[in-house]
């Protein structure tokens, strides 16, 4: 018979206001196995934990119940104080009667009766406790960053720099983003490449930095310490180590005219080509879709040209498999697609662009060399429509989501348009104007009132070619009035989205998305910047809207994470997790599909009672992967045969804290 | 094809040529229409701007009628059509008014039948391929601007009906009798509706923008399918000229009365009903084709 001690805390008068908390002491003294029973003001204070330390070694207890708070805030104080007295810390169990009780009632009577009533289920529960031991994991410390934009860039950047060893995956050919893209940046007006190259330049020179550019993750397995990742590096057709970046290659492509993709459609590349001229690394790649050697099976053009002899055509992509500690997930949006609009022509119109295409429009590397022309029939505009919340706050076409950074790159690219075409005439219409950042208000009065652009609150009904321009209506709902602007241009501030392919990787990483496919943090307020799984780490826009500070920031911290995970030499493993009692599994596989974490795998065993010394006959069970079990018991839940089990909550457990409530009404009832 | 017919108030008065040839359209089409026994009014602008009850008991007697028939609506007036799928889709997301309403009619309405506009039925692609063997004065050489208002397509999630931003049924149709459908981008704009009788200035502006847009486009003449509509655009055209100093010379004709000219129905008493001269414009149409293929489908 295992002996029990009770100790009821008052936390101070949240409980004891409530509840009876001597009244509690002394009806667990009659509980069955109880042999100590005590109240005290502040269980978890060091006169408090005190108490039960002596009453552990006067009493010879060898379960301890604590009646105060919820588990969360003060398990792990209680275990560490029973097991300085030599007893397993799982033979603890914690009654809320704070949480669950004092601070949800205000009838005395019956929330003592309540808390009585917890006391003894907890009771029932400590009887049946066995012990539990913790178990080492060892660490790899080495960490992969998924997407090579800021954020990714950041992060590699901060844990090399810690003194571990990172490698950097990028699916583009170059690292850089989306902020290699940009012009200027808001509020400051930094050139976005003159502060991103650097960091670009030092990545691709710190010797703790591998980057894998051209490169995507295939398949993930493991867990925190010890995940083992596929990675496909795409055939870039270009010996790197030959290459010396000098551009005859591209120069002398027959390939023209093919759409760029990092000028967002605007400009054109060749076949072979390195996506802007900052291109990180400045290595070439064959785009095999486009190539005439690939297409056509000859030319051969570019392999005759480069003077290093560093065109390689017979190149495959290579398969890496390779071990990490962490990961860190940068993958960052996508924006979204205003075809869909029939109201601003389905995207037919040439001169309705998005925000991103007049980004390239003004950069000094896009495709007009910075000078500002219609992409229609390359007149300069004389004016400019900056349409806002374009899919966003759009329940009814994109999302019902604030993009966060729209307000602000709209009054940027008001602004600088005023600067460079200072006849110009920018119009912004806006629903309201989200400008909550440091410098960020002052810098949308600076484009308004300095620079002259004329902001109008209302929504844009309609957008069609009239008499070569674009006849912008809309309301201005300030005046209460309907408005129409001509203008050359109309720029479009479409949603920030998630990356098309963010639920596969989610799915690969075994982390979760929310409703729009962004991924979902641990806490949204506490916990920022990791997921539920362990190990793995959020960086940036892919987790929702960011602008550069922000993404900055996070990346900064998801490093940090990194770095503390890796400062140990191993991990301590939770043993309350789940686990799978293979004699009775039936292998149906339902533990696995409701799995949060992707803990379970399903693996084929012998089946020893079918099994004759001539045949071995196999069967499915479920096994549960230590290291990534969370101990959240849906499995235990899920299981029709009672084979999973979750550690520190068996069945008997559950059943005597079930069967001790039931006692207590029967006898009432008497 | 068998519907229970709405025709609305304005089809049985100002609208008659859009009644009859809506009538005659159909019956050579293979589209049997049964007029609803003692249909009312929908309610029109006057019972939503002043009852939400109201505005939807009024069209849900109608769908009860329609109900007891066992047949689906077709209406081809856009406001009544807008009216009585506004009922439909409340009585049907809205159980506890559905028992309200209901409570009110003697033909009670369940929600087993659905509404759909006159056009639907007319520019499915099965009486397309009907109409284009029956066609006997194709509409060749001319440009028509088809014109669809608000009330046919919005709001779109409840009137479930073509492209609410560029429209497409009325240009089929008008593809297949031969003429050509401008591209232009006034085709779903207000023409102004009811308040051209208490705020004329207003519609006229409105109208006229209408007009001018359709102009511009190169178009010969207006399509249309809401009596409203062709009220303000036709009947007030005269008055617009003048105060704009513009000339748009440009007839606003119903669909169905286009579809039944092309099939070589009687359409004369039609084109009497019309303010701008419709005369013009159908003899710039070629009317060459002598022999008509063979088709006996829904004749």
């Amino acid at each position: 018979m295992a002996r029990i001690g009770v100790f009821v805390c008052h936390c101070g008068t949240n409980i004891a206001k409530t509840v009876d908390v001597e009244k509690v002491a002394e009806a667990a003294k009659s509980l069955p196995g109880v042999v100590f029973a005590t109240n005290y003001k502040y269980m978890c204070s060091e006169p408090g934990q005190n108490i039960i330390r002596e009453a552990i070694r006067e009493h010879k207890l060898d379960r301890v119940v604590v009646a105060a708070c919820s588990p969360r805030l003060h398990e792990p104080t209680f275990q560490r104080c029973i097991s300085s007295e030599g007893l397993n810390p799982y033979y603890f169990e914690m009654a809320n009667i704070r949480e669950h009780c004092s601070w949800v009632h205000d009838d005395v009577e019956l929330a003592t009766r309540k808390a009585i009533d917890t006391v003894a289920m907890m009771v029932a529960k400590a009887a049946k406790d066995e012990p539990l031991f913790t178990k080492e994991i060892p660490i790899t410390k080495k960490a992969l960053v998924i997407g090579g934009g800021v954020a990714g860039i950041r992060a590699a950047l901060d844990i090399a720099d810690s003194g571990y060893k990172v490698v950097l995956v990028e699916r583009t050919p170059s690292i850089g983003g989306r902020m290699a893209q940009y012009d200027k940046t808001f509020p400051t007006l930094d050139c976005a490449a003159c502060i991103l190259t650097p960091m670009m330049v030092d990545c691709a020179s710190h010797p703790n930095i591998e980057i894998w550019t051209y490169s995507e993750v295939e398949e993930v397995s493991g867990y925190v310490g010890n995940f083992k990742v596929k990675v496909r590096k795409r055939a870039k057709s270009v010996d790197a180590s030959k290459c010396t970046g000098c551009g005859i290659c591209y120069e002398k492509c027959v390939v023209k005219g093919i759409p760029n993709e990092f000028d967002e459609g605007m400009g054109t590349r060749r076949a072979i080509y390195v996506p802007f001229p900052q291109a990180v690394p400045n290595v070439p790649v064959i785009d095999r879709e486009n190539c005439r050697q690939f297409v056509k099976g000859h030319c051969g053009v570019c392999q005759k040209m480069c003077p290093a002899g560093a065109i390689d055509y017979e190149q495959q992509d290579e398969i890496v498999t390779e071990d990490f500690g962490a990961i860190v997930v940068a993958t960052g949006f996508d924006l979204w697609d205003h075809s869909a609009l029939g109201e601003y022509g389905y995207g037919k119109y040439p001169d309705v662009i998005s925000g991103i295409q007049f980004e390239r429009l003004m950069n000094a590397s896009g495709p007009t060399e910075g000078k500002i022309k219609r992409p229609s029939d390359g007149k300069v505009p004389e004016s400019v429509v900056f349409i806002s919340c374009v899919g966003s706050r759009d329940d009814e076409h994109g999302y019902p989501y604030c993009s966060k950074v729209c307000c602000m790159y709209n009054a940027k690219h008001a602004l600088l348009l005023r600067d460079k075409l200072h006849d110009a005439k920018a119009y912004v219409f806006y629903m309201d104007i989200r400008a909550n950042g440091k410098g960020y208000e002052e810098f949308v009065r600076r484009t308004i009132e300095d620079y002259g652009a004329t902001y109008i609150r209302g929504r844009v009904s309609r957008i069609f070619p009239e008499d070569g321009k674009m006849v912008v209506r809309g309301a201005d709902t300030l005046l209460g009035q309907p408005v129409e602007v001509r203008a050359d241009l109309v720029v479009l501030a479409t949603a920030v989205q998630p990356q098309p392919d963010a639920k596969e990787l989610a799915r690969k990483l075994g982390i979760s998305t929310d409703q729009y496919n962004w991924f979902s943090e641990a806490h949204p307020k506490l916990r920022p910047v990791e997921v539920l799984t362990s190990g793995i780490f959020l960086a940036g826009a892919c987790q929702y809207p960011k602008d550069i500070p922000d993404t900055v920031a996070q990346a900064s911290g998801a490093a940090a994470k990194v770095a503390a995970l890796f400062s140990k030499d191993s991990l301590t493993s939770e043993p309350t997790i789940a686990y799978v009692n293979e004699d009775t599994c039936v292998g149906c596989g339902l533990c696995a599909s409701v799995c949060p974490f992707t803990a379970i795998d399903m693996v084929e065993i012998v089946d020893r009672a079918r099994s004759t010394k001539e045949q071995q006959i196999m069967r499915m069970v479920a096994r549960v992967n230590e290291g990534v079990c969370h101990g959240c018991g849906t499995c235990a839940a899920a299981c029709r045969s009672h084979s999973a089990k979750l550690r520190g909550f068996e069945d008997s457990q559950i059943l005597a804290e079930i069967e001790a409530l039931a006692n207590i009404y029967a006898a009432q009832e008497k | 094809m068998r519907y229970a017919y709405f025709p609305g108030c304005s089809l049985h008065s100002t609208a008659k040529e859009f009644n009859d040839s809506a009538k005659a359209a159909c019956s050579a089409l293979g589209i049997e229409l049964e007029e609803i026994p003692d249909w009312n009014c929908c309610g029109a602008t006057s019972a939503h701007s002043t009852s939400h009850k109201l505005a939807i008991a009024l069209p849900a007697r109608n769908l009860g009628i329609a109900e007891q028939m066992g047949l689906d609506i077709v209406a081809p007036c856009a406001a009544c059509y807008n009216r009585l799928k506004s009922a439909e889709a409340a009585v049907k997301d809205n159980p506890s008014l559905a028992d309200e309403i209901n409570a009110e009619l003697q033909a009670k309405f369940t929600g087993a039948i659905s509404v759909r506009p006159l056009i639907e039925p007319l520019s499915a692609p099965e009486t397309m391929e009907r109409l284009a063997h029956l066609i006997k004065k194709p509409l060749n050489n001319i440009k028509l601007a088809c014109y669809y208002g608000c009330l046919l397509i919005r709001p779109p999630k409840v009137l479930q009906f073509d492209d609410p931003e560029n429209p497409q049924s009325m240009d089929s149709i008008v593809k297949t009798l031969g003429a050509e459908p401008v591209e232009w981008h006034y085709k779903n704009e207000c023409c102004g509706a009811s308040f051209s009788l208490t705020r004329v200035d207003m519609v006229h502006k409105m109208t006229h923008d209408v007009l001018m847009r359709a102009k511009k486009s190169g178009a010969d003449a207006v399509v249309c399918a809401c009596p409203l509509c062709q009220a303000n655009l036709d009947m007030r055209q005269a008055e617009i000229e003048k105060k704009y100093g513009e000339k748009f010379d440009l007839p606003v004709f119903y669909i169905t009365e286009l579809m039944a000219f092309a099939m070589g129905l009687p359409a004369d008493g039609y084109w009497k009903r019309h303010m701008v001269d419709v005369r013009p414009v159908l003899k710039k149409t070629a009317s060459t084709k002598t022999e008509p293929e063979e088709c006996t489908a829904g004749v």
